[in-house]
């Protein structure tokens, strides 16, 4: 079986977000694998353990995403891919198209990403490389049952769940579910460093920047006005419950 | 000169840290309160390989150098010390005397297993009698055919109890003084074998610390460490290395009550800014950043010199020394930071006071490490 | 020419979901500026007849397709359809909710059309007659403006709750345009359907969420929480610290790793307020927090807050909203 796991490296959930000019500042911040990511990595291990097979985690970015790579690989994964798409302006089309064609010299069974990255939330790359590349595609996947030229997944759908078959070759992006990651063990890190970690360009697959040109344009970043903290409600409890019920109608009018 | 940590020990760090925050930080403080480990996370840190990081492959350990070892205790220490000795102990005390003077079939038969995990060691040294004068032990060991009998008892033994395999320094002649130790490895379970008192403590309360008792205890004549009379030797060299791995409990304990204090100077308000904009608060941080830099290098220091096959004892004590001192000097000025917050249990940083203690004393007290030292300078 | 604004509808088992009316009240000012028309599409099992409703929200012309293949959300099938219609029509622009359907359909439509998509927005405007839309990143710790200045349509996945839905206008209709519709070969076949069963609301769509963390202790003590949620007709949330203590299930975390919400109402009881919970919540109208410790971070972003015991405080507060709302 073999398995293609995308994956993103993102800023730590802890950041601090700071702005250079009209751009996210980068410098200093501690970078991490995509949570989410980890769990495709986690399935795509379980699919290996299974059936026999090979890993490989492919990404888009600098060469600061060898270290989440390494994590992977660390993790059991048996090769890495890193594009650098050689632009910092890009959007989920550039990244998607980036991926596909690399992808598309590849052999899979199955492909596997997380559903969403936690640092734009955009929960679209997955499927758009699904669809360049003309396989099916299920999102939210919290469980995953995979035989030989199928799956059938347990996903989230708006108000509960479905449970769904597809053949493969087929896109699965992970949601939180009963899988935790492994963490790498302390071989895995040391085996880690003898595993193959290709690191591209576009011209090695065949693209050129035009042809992965951003379709969305971000105009401005900002960061958000800081909530103001509001006031407490003093008094004992029965006292501050009844005091805050009323400012929830009076003044909030909230309720 | 290169002051960088490799890739793999940057990974490391990361994933000990990843799994410490995730898994045992949320259970410190109970486990503190009860005074009793939980034990599954020793299977989750077997699994990792956290139970046999320095030794090679071929025992089942990850291969790693010493480095990654005393890097993993100190991120474990950063959330809870109690791991922190756990690890160290099983590492540094036990396995690693098999390692360095077991025979193969003793590496076969105790070092992979310890190793892999399977299996906790612990060492027993201390005895009422003998603390900082190891020399004066009384527990003896005397060869009575195919076996040795073991009599006496040792004190204050860290995962005493739970551990499956201990490794036990005892006399073989006594007139020899020093000469006449020896050290043996004896499993868990052997007749004559059994636990006496469990310690109460100030800090790394959820670290089992018990009594050792010898009765009439008959170990084969092969389980001893090297030969007879060597037990000096190797509780000596057990314990420069040890010391890299209590430096290293330091050094964790340190940078967590630093981070601890550090965020809490900055979101705490008096007299309407927070306490981190005040000079006093801030040269407090400023000189506990300093001293667990300093603490690191010499930590990191030592651990370097013993990959490298140089002679390490002297860095050894002065990486304990320096780092239990500035654990405790740290942690002190956490709870000061925190004010009566930090004297609460509401904190971590009053549990990381009490367990900054005993790095100052096991393994060789501050006092001791100075006389290490000092006798290495006065050469 | 690329014309109009298009709102993909919301609708379970026959009912329009509110988003489709904030989409449709801010896509019909769009719309009136650009002087382009406002378009529904509508697409499900037996949903012929709900055209009306979304003409009174402003929809001026309704594509319909009622078929037995629509009566569950499927990738494919909706994404062969959607994508047809607007390959025919080529709208300026298609909105949809942000939820886990209207994501999962934007993404392969957007990419089919070769176009942008802009996902999570809290805001629309035209600025120089252009879309500009307002996306939260970083979990809500920085603010993007982006446009789509070229391909089209431009495509966008809004909030539920971020923006108003105008008053509907009793009468006025929309023009109902059935269409056949080709759903194309559906490769994800659907098994099972579990639906969760509650009374409350959905998160993301509840008008008041009440939540518990590590505080709860427990997972008997949702039932505290459970209670002040009926009195209100809230949803119940909780934080990452109970999710991973398993006291509740990954269904109902809020934060960075879980849902994102944008209630009326958010009560906090017993959640320390770590950056990835207020990541999940900041953009609440209205925070009240309930902690003991006066230090929690929750009380930096509460517009009320009560330092005391939930397990005092919050059956007092429930028994006093009771009596309030009576
Ligand atoms: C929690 C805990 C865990 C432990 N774990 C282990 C273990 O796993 N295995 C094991 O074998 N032991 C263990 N020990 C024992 C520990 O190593 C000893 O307690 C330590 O070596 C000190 O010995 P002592 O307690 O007898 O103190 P003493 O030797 O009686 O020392 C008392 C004081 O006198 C000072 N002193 C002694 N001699 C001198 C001198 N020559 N010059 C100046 N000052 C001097 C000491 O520094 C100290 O301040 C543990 C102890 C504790 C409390």
């Amino acid at each position: 079986m073999k398995i293609v796991v995308l994956m993103k490296q993102v800023f730590d959930t802890e950041a601090k977000i700071s702005l250079d000019g009209n751009k996210i500042n980068k410098q200093g911040v501690s970078l991490v694998m995509n949570p989410y990511d980890e769990y495709a990595v986690e399935l795509g291990l379980r699919i290996k353990e299974k059936f026999k097979g090979e890993v490989t985690v492919v990404s888009v970015g600098g060469p600061e995403v060898q270290d989440a790579l390494r994590q992977a690989l660390a993790m059991g994964a048996d090769k890495a891919v890193l594009v650098d798409p050689g632009a910092d302006e890009i959007d989920e089309y550039t990244t998607a198209t980036i991926l596909a064609k690399a992808i598309g010299g590849l052999e899979y069974n199955i492909l596997l990403g997380g559903f969403k990255a936690i640092d734009d939330g955009s929960c679209q790359v997955c499927g758009r490389v699904a669809e360049i590349l003309g396989v099916p595609v299920v999102n939210m996947v919290t469980q995953a049952e995979v035989e030989e030229d199928k799956a059938v997944v347990t996903c989230d759908i708006d108000g509960g769940s479905a449970v769904i078959e597809v053949k493969l070759p087929a896109m699965l992006t992970a949601q939180k579910g009963e899988i935790e990651p492994r963490y790498p063990s302390m071989k895995g890190i040391m085996q880690a460093k003898k595993k193959p970690m290709q690191k591209i360009g576009l011209g090695d697959i065949g693209l050129d920047a035009a042809q992965a040109a951003p379709k969305v344009k971000a105009l401005s970043y900002s960061l958000p006005a800081a909530r103001a903290a509001g006031k407490l409600v003093p008094g004992e409890p029965a006292e501050a419950a009844k005091e805050l019920a009323r400012l929830l109608r009076e003044e909030a009018k909230v309720i | 000169m290169i002051f960088k940590l490799t890739e793999e020990q940057e990974l490391l760090r990361k994933t000990v840290r990843d799994f410490a925050e995730k898994e045992i930080a949320p259970k410190a403080a109970e486990m503190d309160e009860k005074e009793e480990y939980d034990w599954d996370l020793w299977g989750k840190m077997a699994e990792m390989g956290l139970s046999g990081v320095p030794y090679p492959d071929e025992y089942e350990g990850a291969g790693m150098d010493n480095i990654s070892y005393a890097i993993a205790v100190e991120e474990l220490s950063r959330v809870c010390a109690s791991s922190g000795v756990l690890v160290s102990a099983h590492t540094s005390l036990c396995a690693w005397p098999i390692y360095a003077f077991g025979t193969e079939e003793q590496k076969q038969k105790y070092l992979v297993p310890l190793a892999n995990g399977e299996k906790i060691g612990a060492m027993g040294l201390t005895e009422p009698g003998a603390g900082s004068d190891a020399g004066s032990l009384k527990t003896t060991a005397v060869l009575d055919g195919d076996e040795y009998v073991l009599d006496g008892s040792k004190i204050f033994i860290t995962n005493g109890y739970y551990a499956d395999i201990y490794v036990i320094i005892a006399a073989t002649d006594r007139a020899l003084k020093h000469r006449g130790i020896s050290a043996f490895v004896v499993e868990k379970g052997t007749p004559g074998f059994s636990f006496g008192k469990k310690e109460h403590k100030l800090g790394i309360r959820a670290s089992a610390t018990y009594e050792l008792v010898f009765e009439n205890c008959r170990i084969p004549k092969e389980n001893i460490l090297g030969k007879e009379g060597e037990g000096f030797k190797v509780i000596m060299k057990t314990l420069d290395g040890g010391r890299i791995g209590i430096a290293a409990q330091a050094l964790g304990i340190a940078q967590g009550a630093y981070e601890s204090a550090l965020n809490y100077s900055k979101i705490r308000e008096q007299f309407g800014k927070p306490i981190s904009a005040n000079q006093g608060i801030q040269w407090m941080l400023a000189d506990m950043a300093t001293r667990i830099e300093a603490a690191r290098l010499l930590v990191y220091q030592a651990a370097w010199l013993k990959d490298n096959n140089e002679s390490y004892s002297k860095q050894a004590a002065m990486a304990k020394l320096y780092a239990a001192e500035t654990a405790m000097w740290v942690t002190t000025k956490a709870v000061q930071i925190y004010g009566g917050y930090g004297y609460t249990r509401e904190y971590p940083v009053e549990r990381m006071m009490r367990d900054a203690k005993i790095t100052e004393i096991y393994e060789g007290t501050s006092e001791v490490q100075r006389i290490v030292i000092a006798a290495s300078v006065l050469k | 020419m690329a014309k109009g604004i298009w709102v993909f509808t919301e609708q379970r088992d026959g009912e329009i979901k509110k988003v489709t009316y904030e989409l449709l009240s801010a896509g019909r000012k769009v719309a009136d500026s650009l002087g382009e028309e406002l378009c529904a599409v509508l697409l499900g099992k037996g949903v012929s007849g709900l055209e009306g409703k979304l003409g009174e929200y402003g929809a001026d012309k309704v594509y319909t397709v009622d078929s037995e293949a629509l009566e569950n959300y499927t990738t494919d099938a909706y994404t062969n359809i959607l994508a047809d219609l607007a390959k025919e029509h080529q709208p300026t622009a298609i909105l949809l909710a942000c939820s886990a359907s209207g994501r999962d359909v934007a993404a392969q439509v957007a990419q089919r059309l070769g176009t942008g998509l802009m996902t999570d927005c809290t805001d629309m405007a035209l600025e120089d007659g252009q879309l500009v839309f307002t996306r939260p990143v970083y979990a809500g710790k920085a603010i993007v403006k982006a446009a789509c200045p070229e391909a089209r349509p431009v495509m966008a996945t809004i909030r539920p709750n971020v923006l108003a839905a105008d008053a509907p206008q009793a009468g006025r209709a929309a023009q109902a345009v059935p269409v056949g519709g080709n759903t194309g070969d559906i490769r994800q076949v659907i098994k099972d359907i579990v639906k969760q069963i509650s009374t409350r609301p959905e998160l993301t769509e509840a008008d008041i969420i009440v939540s518990g963390g590590r505080g709860i202790k427990g997972p008997e003590n949702f039932a505290l929480l459970e209670e002040l949620a009926d009195v209100l007709g809230a949803a119940v949330g909780a934080s990452r610290a109970a999710v991973d203590a398993g006291w509740k299930s990954h269904s109902f975390q809020v934060g960075q790793t879980g849902k994102t919400v944008s209630p009326v109402l958010y009560i906090a009881c017993g959640i320390s307020g770590a950056i990835q919970h207020l990541a999940g919540m900041s953009s609440s109208k209205c925070i009240v927090a309930v902690n003991k410790d006066p230090e929690a971070n929750i009380f930096k972003v509460a517009d009320y807050g009560i330092v005391g015991d939930l397990f005092d405080v919050v059956p007092l507060l429930k028994e006093e909203l009771k009596k309030l709302l009576a």
